[in-house]
């Protein structure tokens, strides 16, 4: 037993720079999904079980965009940021469009009946099962590996670990993303009607706020970044229909982990998962990866379900 | 035209037409990773030709379709509807005067029931013999096993393909067909893994219910869901125990040995339509005095107001495993039927997708209503059936996944309580409206 764990340590010992660098970039792309989940749970109260879709669908509308624009050439590095930048934008729409047609279809006939929990659950299950078969109808249900619009060589090495291009790439973008999002929702009108929506959407509603208007943007937001990190997601391991599942348990797993409803929470739950799970690698078979995330989401339930920030509905960030 | 484009009619306008083409392309043929658009332009530019009438583009004919379900129901409207309400208000009182009579009930339950006996003798079409036990047979038990969970408990569970699974698996190891070593020296027929199979999937149902019972609706949804995963992946990784992702082909089929009385049960469908009519029976009248026993009384208490059961002295938590580990025991004896029949068993079998597929047949015929659930069962799963066996033009099987989706969001939308509502859900629905003023964003 203690010769298992130490062996194992020594691999962790080997490999802890590349694995941190790994569970990092990870971890950016857990965080943008979770902020999804957790800005709709702070102004419903409910989880947007289709955001799964919204990280898919923004994964496959960059994966033709690539496609297009890039095809079989090599873009210089000028084209390479336009190219990056426009799969960003388009990515990112593309998830702010299904999100908004989400909320239209299944989420707001309900709104209008006062319908029980379930019944949201059930029209969101319903939701991203339609969208994800639709997509397998429409786009086949192979794994299709996007065309990058820059090579994936190793920019520098920390304590022997390489760096890769792809790693840098999604941190930047996500730290601008984030960080953008944290000030809209913070300092803007619109960041301010989410806020008090979140808190209380009776006395928001008597302020003047529009109740639906606030909650379509929530989704738009929540959807560029969903569909953004889709974009990020696919460079590194291509598109295919059932590509939202996976990460976005882990999402959900980081939301809660950080304390759902808080948007700082959802980015260092995002970054811990991350860790954690590329860190688990020394000690778990490969197979079982994704049992770990699961079994960090049963464990923070279980043991401190506000998570490590704590549920923050409506306070700024 | 602005103010056209604002008005209600505009709305609605706009959702027909966004239904007319989600529909046509719905249903049109598929599109390719190397021609994305295919499949959207397909759908409106082929000349399909609906069930032998005219052919035009689907678009078209969906359109037209569209156009006649809304001038029936303008005509309805403005023509029969006083007199059919008249007509049912006439009817409706006396008819459930009768349907409150317990003779009534009993002769209507022998008719079905007598119907579902000879249905084997009228029915002759080898695919069908085998669809009635294997899709719809099967179907109707963990369609009523889910029922118990979600239906008369209220927790919405992602993950119960896990213990129709785990039926599976426990069948194929206790006969020996699994690379694991049977536990008993004799290799048993999958009659005797019944008992073992349901005692199996209860205590499982208890061990992932005692922990998870104690979270809210949305995180036992996705706690149960990532159960179900890890069931799967272990049933793909775990090599040396369940065969991996070939699973198990040498399940032996039920057979008797009871002295001189010998029978086995073969390849032809109709002994096991039979033998799964049996349970079906069984579990339907155990589940039905359930739901009005004081276990029943006290899943609905929980279900509806958790705080007030409990200060009335309901202990939330025993109650809500039970709902699981009865749900779980009638999912893993299906498992026990589909090994024995099949003889052959793997992971791809168990996916998220058979769960969300057994909770559109809860939902369609209405959560909680035992008789909705089988009706709801019978008409989904034929309905399927019918596409797969007589498929239209651009249809696939996979097809069906996207029709049940877009039902569950319809069914939520227009009606939530299912076809056959059970009273005390028609009730709980139709007035959510009233209580509570602190829900305008839909929340709590």
């Amino acid at each position: 037993m203690i010769n298992y764990f130490s062996s194992h340590f020594a691999t962790l010992g080997h490999e802890f720079w590349g694995l941190l660098v790994g569970g990092v970039a990870n971890g950016f792309i857990y965080a943008l999904v979770a902020i999804g989940y957790t800005m709709v749970y702070g102004v419903l109260r409910l989880i947007n079980f289709a955001h799964s879709e919204i990280f898919m669908s923004g994964g496959f509308a960059s994966f033709f965009l690539m496609k297009w624009l890039i095809g079989s050439s090599t873009p210089n590095a000028f084209e390479s940021v336009i190219y990056l930048l426009a799969g960003v934008i388009v990515g990112g729409l593309a998830g702010s469009a299904i999100a908004t047609v989400l909320e239209r279809v299944a989420y707001r006939p309900l709104r209008r009946r006062n319908a029980p929990k379930l019944a949201y659950l059930i029209s969101a299950i319903g939701a991203s099962y339609f969208l994800f078969n639709f997509a397998a109808k429409e786009f086949g249900r192979i794994n299709l590996s996007m065309a990058s619009p820059f090579v994936n060589h190793t920019v520098f090495t920390i304590m022997g670990a390489p760096v890769q291009m792809s790693y840098i790439i999604i941190a930047v973008v996500s730290v601008i993303m984030l960080v953008s999002l944290d000030r809209l929702v913070a300092t803007t009108k619109l960041g301010r009607s989410i806020r008090a929506v979140a808190q209380d959407p009776e006395t928001a509603s008597l302020m003047g706020v529009n109740i639906d208007r606030t909650i379509v943007m929530t989704f738009v937001l929540g959807g560029f970044l969903g569909g953004a990190a889709g974009y990020l997601y696919g460079l590194s391991f291509g598109v295919v229909y059932t590509m939202g599942f996976t990460p976005a348990l882990k999402a959900f797993t980081a939301a809660v982990l950080g304390g759902i409803g808080n948007l700082r929470g959802a980015v260092i739950g995002g970054l811990l998962l991350g860790i954690v799970e590329s860190f688990s690698v020394a000690f778990v078979n490969g197979a079982y990866i994704d049992v770990v995330a699961f079994a960090v989401l049963v464990l923070v339930l279980l043991f401190r379900p506000t998570g490590i920030l704590g549920e923050r509905l409506g306070r700024a960030a | 035209m602005m103010k056209f484009l604002r008005s209600a009619q505009a709305k609605k306008l706009g959702s027909w037409l966004a239904l007319v083409v989600t529909v046509t392309v719905m249903t049109g043929p598929p599109g390719n990773p190397t021609q994305p658009t295919l499949g959207f332009t397909s759908s409106f530019s082929e000349r399909v030709s609906f069930f032998g009438l005219f052919p035009a583009p689907r678009g078209v004919l969906f359109l037209a379709l569209a156009l006649l379900v809304a001038g029936a129901v303008l005509a309805y409207s403005r023509v029969a509807k006083a007199p059919v309400q008249r007509a049912r208000a006439a009817v409706v009182p006396k008819y459930q005067a009768l349907a409150g009579k317990r003779t009534f009930r009993l002769s209507w339950y022998a008719v079905v029931l007598l119907g579902a006996v000879l249905l084997p003798h009228l029915v002759t079409d080898p695919f069908w013999q085998s669809a009635m036990v294997s899709q719809i047979a099967i179907y109707i038990l963990l369609a009523i096993g889910l029922n118990v969970v979600v239906g008369f408990a209220g927790l919405l569970d992602l993950g119960f393909v896990a213990f129709y699974a785990i039926g599976a698996y426990v069948t194929a190891w206790v006969t020996g067909a699994l690379p694991v070593a049977a536990p008993f020296h004799h290799h048993l027929n999958p009659f005797w893994a019944i008992p073992i199979a349901i005692v199996v999937v209860m205590i499982a149902g208890v061990l992932l219910g005692v922990p998870t019972l104690r979270l809210r609706g949305d995180y036992l949804a996705i706690v149960t869901l990532g159960f179900g995963e890890i069931v799967t992946i272990f049933m793909n990784n775990l090599y040396g125990i369940t065969g991996g992702s070939t699973g198990s082909n040498q399940i032996p089929h039920f057979s008797i040995h009871l002295g001189s009385l010998k029978y086995l049960w073969g390849l032809n469908p109709v002994p096991y339509y039979y033998l799964t009519l049996g349970f079906v029976v069984l579990f339907l009248i155990i589940f039905s005095s359930l739901e009005h026993s004081r276990i029943g009384r006290s899943w609905v208490a929980i279900r509806e107001d958790e705080v007030a059961a409990e200060s009335l002295g309901v202990n939330p938590l025993k109650y809500k495993v039970m709902a699981f580990a009865i749900g779980a025991a009638s999912a893993g004896f299906a498992g026990v039927m589909t090994a024995g029949q099949s003889f052959f068993i793997n992971p791809a079998t168990f996916t998220l997708s058979f769960s969300i597929n057994i909770l559109v047949l809860v939902i369609f015929g209405g959560m909680g209503s035992i008789i909705g659930v089988v009706i709801g069962s019978v008409v989904i799963q034929t309905l399927s059936m019918y596409l797969i066996h007589t498929p239209p033009a651009g249809f696939q099987n996979s097809d069906l996944y996207i029709y049940l989706g877009a039902l569950l969001i319809a069914m939520m939308i227009f009606r939530p309580a299912g076809l056959w509502p059970s009273k005390r859900r028609r009730r709980e629905f139709t007035d959510a409206g009233v209580e509570g003023t602190a829900s305008i964003a839909g929340g709590q």
